[in-house]
């Protein structure tokens, strides 16, 4: 069902707000992985208002759709999002990052309410995704799997063994997203280490593969519909993205993959959010 | 010399203990709706392909990909699963051990993992195929739990026993081709609770894995030959290790001898030297093992008698630490 102009309004709003979080977290924390936060707003401002099935109330609902951030270093992206949503106070962010706080820049789901797996390393996602899925299906549980990769996680090896495993076991109740914004520590992911021709690599391990604009809940939203739709393969969604997205200065510089601000900084950056 | 086995992959499955796991397996299967199973296309040689093939709804072969095998464990865990995972050990312990860390020991999920081909009892295959780190490399996870049986018998009681300990277990057995050391599965098998083998005043021999009955039968020759009063002790369980019984034996026999299919360094040998020195007590000390050093190629019984883990290497070990007359020292004495 394409979403209403109403719709697009209201997550638009959640978006911004989430990257002002965002850039507020990164100034608590002292710094945060900025850039690759940001590129994924609009899929996890979409997943947590319109796709999950959750209830922050009851945060452990056995037939909660499950969401596995793989890129788990997006911790800064995640957990102000969590909070809003209604999962904790969102005050207790302030300690990101500090000595004892439940939040790391990598969040743990003994710490942290809400999250359905810890990861941090990357590579790991996908294959516990596929486990999640599974599970379900052996359960004979209605509820979906979503697994959120970076691109540049892509060159793990793990990556390619759970794809596989995925298409093996027809796992079409766990959707792949990967935030394509072509940007690792070291450059460009076509420098440092080549994932082109991308579509096609999923293509051959078996994949549905959909590819959207990540920044437009339109076009992510018809991809989510379509994976949702897909009964014969699982499904990966190619979310082409900007790193750094709504920031003038962080946008497409590499600098900010990992990033501290301070106060004017972060004013300057919450302006252009709002401009 | 060992005479050349004669079985293959294919018949592997109809002769060994380690059977004993597949059906245990299988049994507990039939009333626990919650075990899954998964291995790396190593069903056959490890024995859970009994599982596999009386449920074939619940195993998952993930291929040659331990990695995602121990991440796709992790997620069934999640689901509200008990995973049974079954590789070698060298491909558990090494290849995915970021996995069985992370994925695994750091979420503390009911990941329940039967480990083979621990130590050099897959001797003919070559160092790639052993593994003498898995001990220490395990017992330094938080969470984890490590079992070493010492036959199929202990296997399947560990196996039994670690359905009722939520968290993650770590179980080495061998090639699965084990001698018996018991003969009857109710002594009293309890983890994280040694067995005393046989009891001794002389000196403590403290084994896990195949060096048991090999201790056991050397503590018959001491006794017939020497007069020795050895006492054997089955610490099947690494971690959490049975201090109390390391404890008393420091106490009671003065002389510790530790002896496993393992680098001396990380394993049941530090484990045990560990109490005893936090012990502050004396107490004439050794640990037998593999030396820190890559093992040679060979059928595991030449390979035991080689590395001093068999019957004739455990009697000659306690003789030479029986001659350290550490009593005539002086200062020897601390109060107890």
């Amino acid at each position: 069902m394409p979403l209403t102009e109403k719709e697009i309004k209201e997550l638009s709003q959640h978006a911004r707000q989430l990257r002002k979080d965002i850039l507020d977290v990164t100034f608590w924390a002292g710094g945060a992985h900025v850039g690759g936060s940001l590129s994924m707003v609009e899929m996890l401002v979409l997943l947590y208002y319109k796709y999950l099935n959750i209830d922050p109330k009851n945060p452990s609902m056995a037939d909660r759709d499950r969401f596995v951030l793989s890129k788990g270093h997006a911790g800064a992206g995640l957990a102000p999002l969590l909070a809003r949503r209604g999962y904790f106070d969102f005050e207790l962010i302030k300690s990101f990052n500090k000595f004892k706080s439940p939040f790391g820049m990598h969040l743990d789901k003994h710490k942290v309410t809400g999250l359905d797996a810890s990861t941090g390393s990357l590579g790991h996602g996908l294959p516990m995704a596929v486990g999640l899925a599974l599970g379900a299906r052996r359960q004979s549980m209605a509820w979906r799997t979503w697994c959120l990769l970076g691109d540049g996680e892509c060159n793990e090896g793990s990556v390619w063994e759970a794809a596989m495993a995925a298409a093996h076991y027809r796992v079409t109740n766990l959707v792949t997203l990967i935030d394509r914004n072509r940007f690792m520590v070291d450059g460009g992911t076509e420098q440092v280490m080549a994932l082109e021709p991308f579509a096609d690599k999923w293509r051959s391990f078996g994949f549905a593969v959909k590819e959207a604009n990540g920044h437009s809940f339109a076009e992510l939203s018809a991809a989510f519909d379509a994976a949702i739709a897909e009964a014969s393969a699982p499904t990966v969604i190619i979310a082409h993205t900007v790193k750094g997205k709504g920031v003038d200065f962080m946008e497409n510089d590499v600098r900010w993959h990992y990033g501290g601000l301070d106060s004017d900084m972060l004013e300057k950056a919450k302006r252009r959010i709002d401009a | 010399m060992a005479e050349g086995l004669t079985w293959n992959v294919y018949d592997a499955n109809t002769m060994t203990q380690a059977d004993i796991y597949g059906e245990v397996l299988c049994k507990l299967g039939e009333t626990n709706e919650r075990i899954v199973g998964l291995s790396a296309d190593l069903a056959r040689s490890t024995k859970i392909g009994v599982f596999a093939a009386r449920y074939p709804d619940r195993f998952f072969n993930a291929g040659i990909a331990e990695q995602n095998m121990f991440g796709m464990a992790a997620g069934l865990a999640l689901s509200g699963l008990t995973p049974f995972v079954s590789t070698m050990a060298a491909f558990t312990t090494m290849r995915a051990a970021e996995q069985v860390r992370t994925d695994i020991c750091y979420q503390n999920l009911d990941v329940k993992i039967i480990a083979t081909h621990g130590g050099i009892s897959f001797g003919q295959a070559g160092t790639t195929h052993h593994c003498t780190e898995d001990i220490a490399i395990m017992r330094s996870m938080a969470n984890m739990t490590v079992i070493v049986p010492a036959d199929g018998i202990e296997c399947a009681n560990a196996v039994v026993a670690c359905l009722e300990r939520p968290g993650p277990v770590y179980i080495r057995i061998g090639r699965g081709f084990e001698q018996a050391c018991y003969s009857s599965d109710d002594y009293g098998f309890t983890i994280g609770k040694a067995v005393e083998i046989t009891a001794g005043s002389d000196i403590t021999l403290i084994c896990c894995g195949i060096t048991v009955l090999q201790a056991k039968e050397a503590a018959r020759l001491l006794h017939e030959s020497d007069g020795l009063s050895v006492r054997v002790i089955n610490m099947h369980t690494i971690k959490p290790l049975d201090t109390e019984v390391i404890l008393k034996a420091i106490a009671e026999t003065r002389r510790i001898i530790t002896f496993e299919d393992h680098n001396v360094y990380g394993g049941l040998g530090s484990a045990v030297s560990e109490v005893i020195a936090e012990s502050g007590r004396a107490c004439a000390f050794s640990r037998v093992g593999i030396p820190d050093c890559y093992s040679i190629v060979g059928y595991p019984e030449d390979l035991y008698n080689f590395y001093g883990l068999d019957t004739d290497g455990i009697v000659k070990k306690v003789r030479e630490v029986m001659k350290r007359d550490f009593e005539e020292e002086e200062n020897w004495e601390d109060g107890f």
